[in-house]
């Protein structure tokens, strides 16, 4: 009677998180997939037509990926560098690695308006060269006519506001890494690149497949920076989303957006876990 | 193959003197075991000679050619850690090929090296494995291999057997000691346990707050202990310390007079072994007080007090001595420390 009563304990104490996610996250996804591939209660694809054939689609599609591309690379290895120098370091790490955690603790959408403040006509970034007469006048860097300025501003703004997620993921890692491993290295001869690449990094996998995973399906639902920066001069998939839903007021196409996002999303999760296959026999 | 002399090496940590001049030769093709409690700079001194940490003064030569300020890879040594560091993401044969590797050895002669040295350590089965699956004992194997295919001058082990149950240790110290023996590497071997430096070591340098307490061959430190703390260190159990008043530069040890050394006055410490005792009638003899009786099968252990001091002696398994009883002990007269009661040293001591 009691082993049975004890069965029962750990599903009866998970089930309100459970019922919790099935209501606010499963039943709108369904929801969510029916409105986009639906028009009028009966199955459509009239929906995904729209959104294919809408003028921004390509472009969203293109700078989505270009930004995910720009970004995750260089968050990454900035991440590595800066878990790595930390690891080095003795006195003041947790401080520095506080401060280097700042940017999480700020909201995308404050970030884009902090980058706003540096970047447009009249920001610190032009105040500053006009001081040193690098400039003649306020130059534009945000508007639809300087698209690699906006696109560059806007990746260096989501470098600074999302490698701090990575860093500490990397950091987590690293510090499961006992020193001994690099030590041997060394004392048989692996210089410190080599000890990097073919000690430290192998050990480190899992942590760096997470945190690709993370940063990049974060990468595909960039928006309030991009929005913040350069409103709607440079069209993102989330962004479209957006638009639809709240100026076209078509819950339909935005959700076909929302849905594409999500398989996008999956795809690039299944070929990190292929391509950064972590081999449990492999770890320590 | 190559010797190593350490002159006057000093570590500070801060306010902290991790090392106070410490100097040692060790001969080309000697094994030498650093062996002290935890925290008396032993594994400080060693990852100095391996060129891990910094000293703060002094130098060190391996055969003959300074290398104070050398990388690690430049020492021309090889080193096996107490938690292995076996690389998980290689295999065995990576593993034990990854010093060859380093130095861009070509591939027969990584492939005879590895295959030399899984041979000695008796790895060859696991060599398309990865560490992950191997007990604790094979892993140690692997990263003794690992240090053996360089073929290093001079090998460095720190605590290597100290991460492995009681039974496996005592097997891959006495298959340690065959392999370094064929091998004729120059070792240096960091323990705190004094079996295993007793066992495997040509001399053994007892280590004690930063200092070098005694340097010698193990019987000789076993039994010339130079101080009180080397004399409790080794051996278990441990030697008996047992203070006694001393007449006329003599004590009295039951109804014999044993001269002692002049230097003392009034008291002497004497250092005694456990084994160096047999039982004799009690009018006659030391008496030992008899508290606790172990027969422990090879030895009978009697825990008890000898004047009032409490003291561990050994006598043969056949002898049938009950708690409580009080018994006569008669010393190996030839086999006794004295030391004194001040400063802890040895008084009758060879080297003083």
């Amino acid at each position: 009677m009691q082993n049975i009563k004890k069965t029962w304990i750990p599903y009866l104490l998970i089930a309100p998180s459970v019922i919790f996610l099935a209501l606010l996250f499963l039943l709108p996804l369904i929801q969510t997939i029916w409105l986009a591939v639906s028009e009028g209660g009966a199955p459509s694809l009239a929906n995904l037509r729209t959104m294919a054939g809408d003028l921004n689609f390509r472009l969203a599609i293109r700078n989505t990926f270009l930004l995910a591309l720009a970004v995750v690379p260089v968050q990454i290895v900035i991440a590595l560098a800066m878990g790595s120098m930390v690891a080095k370091v003795d006195g003041g790490r947790e401080t520095i690695l506080w401060v280097w955690t700042i940017p999480l603790g700020i909201s995308d959408l404050a970030a884009g308006l902090l980058w706003l403040s540096i970047l447009q006509n009249s920001g610190y970034l032009n105040s500053l060269l006009f001081s040193f007469g690098l400039i003649e006048r306020q130059a534009n860097w945000l508007s639809y006519q300087t698209p690699i300025a906006l696109f560059f501003a806007i990746a260096v703004a989501e470098i600074w506001r999302g490698t701090a997620i990575v860093m500490v993921i990397i950091v987590a890692g690293l510090n499961q890494v006992p020193k001994e491993f690099r030590e041997a290295a060394e004392v048989f001869g692996a210089g410190p690149w080599t000890r990097f690449f073919r000690i430290t990094l192998p050990l480190i996998k899992p942590a760096l497949q997470s945190a690709l995973i993370l940063r990049t399906v974060l990468a595909f639902e960039v928006f309030a920076v991009v929005y913040a920066l350069g409103g709607t001069n440079m069209p993102v998939l989330v962004g479209e989303a957006y638009t639809w839903q709240n100026q076209n007021q078509n819950y339909g196409v935005a959700a076909a957006y929302a849905v594409l996002i999500m398989v996008i999303s999956l795809a690039a999760t299944l070929v990190y876990l292929k391509a950064v296959r972590v081999d449990p026999e492999r770890l320590p | 193959m190559a010797n190593i002399v350490i002159d006057k090496i000093k570590k500070t940590f801060g306010s902290f003197e991790a090392l106070k001049e410490i100097s040692l030769e060790v001969g080309d093709g000697e094994f030498v075991s650093l062996l002290g409690p935890s925290g008396c700079g032993k594994t400080t001194l060693l990852r100095i000679i391996a060129g891990l940490e910094t000293e703060t003064s002094g130098q060190i030569l391996i055969g003959g050619t300074p290398v104070n300020g050398l990388a690690p890879k430049d020492r021309g040594l090889a080193m096996v850690f107490q938690n292995y560091a076996v690389f998980p993401h290689m295999t065995v044969f990576e593993n034990v090929a990854f010093g060859l590797r380093m130095k861009k050895a070509d591939q027969n002669r990584v492939k005879s090296q590895v295959d030399k040295a899984a041979a000695l350590l008796h790895i060859e089965p696991y060599l398309d494995r990865y560490p992950n699956k191997l007990s604790g004992g094979q892993r140690q194997r692997v990263a003794v291999a690992r240090a053996l295919a360089v073929e290093p001058k001079v090998l460095l082990m720190d605590e290597p057997l100290s991460n492995l149950d009681a039974l496996l240790r005592l097997e891959m110290r006495t298959e340690l000691k065959a392999v370094l023996q064929a091998s004729g590497t120059t070792t240096i071997y960091v323990t705190h346990d004094q079996t295993e430096a007793m066992g495997l070591s040509d001399r053994i340098a007892v280590m004690y707050d930063g200092r070098i307490e005694q340097i010698g061959a193990p019987v000789d430190i076993y039994s010339h202990p130079a101080s009180r703390f080397v004399g409790g260190f080794m051996g278990s159990p441990p030697m008996n310390f047992i203070r006694l008043p001393v007449t006329n530069g003599t004590v009295k040890l039951g109804n014999m007079n044993h001269a002692v050394p002049a230097s003392v006055e009034r008291e002497i410490v004497l250092g005694l072994r456990g084994e160096n005792v047999s039982l004799a009638p009690l009018a006659e003899g030391l008496r030992l007080d008899v508290r606790v009786a172990e027969p422990m099968g090879s030895h009978l252990l009697l825990t008890g007090t000898i004047a009032n001091q409490p003291v561990r002696v050994i006598l043969p398994p056949g002898e049938s001595v009950k708690a409580g009883e009080a018994i006569g002990l008669k010393l190996a007269a030839d086999r006794l420390t004295w030391l004194s009661p001040e400063t802890g040293l040895a008084l009758n001591h060879p080297s003083r």
